[in-house]
């Protein structure tokens, strides 16, 4: 395959794993498209000294021609393709209580392993908070 | 530069997005465990590309510009950097515009991505149907630009 067929290939399946996938569905949210364009014009620098430098040179024949700030219009689907695929999977971990100390992950989890007694989970829980007050 | 070029862009790009975790408290890097968990699938594809893509010379390096350090599969050790340099950067400024914005991502606690406490009941802030006709009636739409825009997780 091509550096172009490679790259649309990798940017579709970005875009799978943020709706299908993950369903961070961050391609709909004004976060990630400031993010995205902030990311960009970085990009296009760090990629225009690479590229314009020849620290990397691409084989002619693997991309299509066009070139934006030196570097192959290619290299777009490649960076959307690798912030998209980091962001959703960064978004995904803090919804999955990532953040959050590891005790209180592991009840999550043992409660989403036996279905229904989320509320259970709960209560445990609020009795550890009641418990740590008093001592 | 030489054989730094390649290394000194990528710490240039750390360097510059330093003062978002600083000054802004993107917390990336003070939150090292989910930092790596998000970074390391994007590394792992996109060496195994760059691997596949130096095989057949979609691109190469130059060897003046760069340490001359390879990894296996003759990859330099710049390039292996850059898919976590790069990554890390990302994840950065899209904090960094959430720390400004204030935008939501839909990973906050109590969103709906979040199923326990999202399951949280809210039902006692529902109010009474008919009990309060003032504030029961629909919201108007747009009342709330910035969230009303935000389509819901």
């Amino acid at each position: 395959m091509t550096y172009t067929q490679l790259a649309v290939l990798a940017a579709a399946a970005a875009v799978l794993v943020d709706t299908v996938l993950l369903r961070t569905r961050l391609l709909r949210r004004r976060l990630y498209w400031t993010g995205y364009a902030i990311v960009l014009v970085f990009q296009l620098l760090a990629n225009g000294i690479l590229a314009g430098r020849g620290i990397v040179r691409y084989d002619p024949h693997a991309i299509l021609g066009p070139r934006l700030a030196y570097a192959p219009v290619e290299d777009l689907l490649f960076g959307f393709a690798m912030v998209t695929l980091t962001l959703s999977v960064w978004v995904w971990l803090g919804s999955q209580g990532e953040d959050r100390p590891r005790a209180a992950r592991r009840r999550r989890t043992a409660a989403r392993a036996r279905p229904g007694s989320a509320t259970a989970a709960r209560r445990v829980r609020r009795t550890d908070t009641r418990r740590s007050n008093t001592r | 530069m030489g054989r730094l070029s390649y290394l000194a862009v990528l710490a240039g790009c750390l360097l510059g997005t330093l003062p978002l975790e600083v000054w802004l408290g993107t917390r990336v890097y003070r939150r090292p465990r989910r930092w790596l968990l998000a970074v390391a699938p994007t590394f792992v594809l996109f060496v195994g590309w760059d691997l596949y893509a130096t095989s057949r010379q979609h691109w190469s390096y130059d060897p003046r510009q760069t340490t001359g350090v390879l990894l296996p599969g003759r990859l330099p050790v710049e390039e292996a950097l850059f898919f976590l340099v790069v990554p890390t950067c990302a994840i950065l400024a899209f904090e960094a515009v959430r720390a400004v914005r204030g935008w939501p991502a839909g990973d906050e606690p109590g969103s709906a991505a979040e199923p326990e406490t999202g399951a949280e009941p809210v039902s006692g802030a529902e109010p009474v149907s008919g009990a309060e006709p003032v504030s029961g009636a629909e919201p108007v739409s747009g009342a709330e630009p910035v969230s009303g825009a935000e389509p819901e997780p």
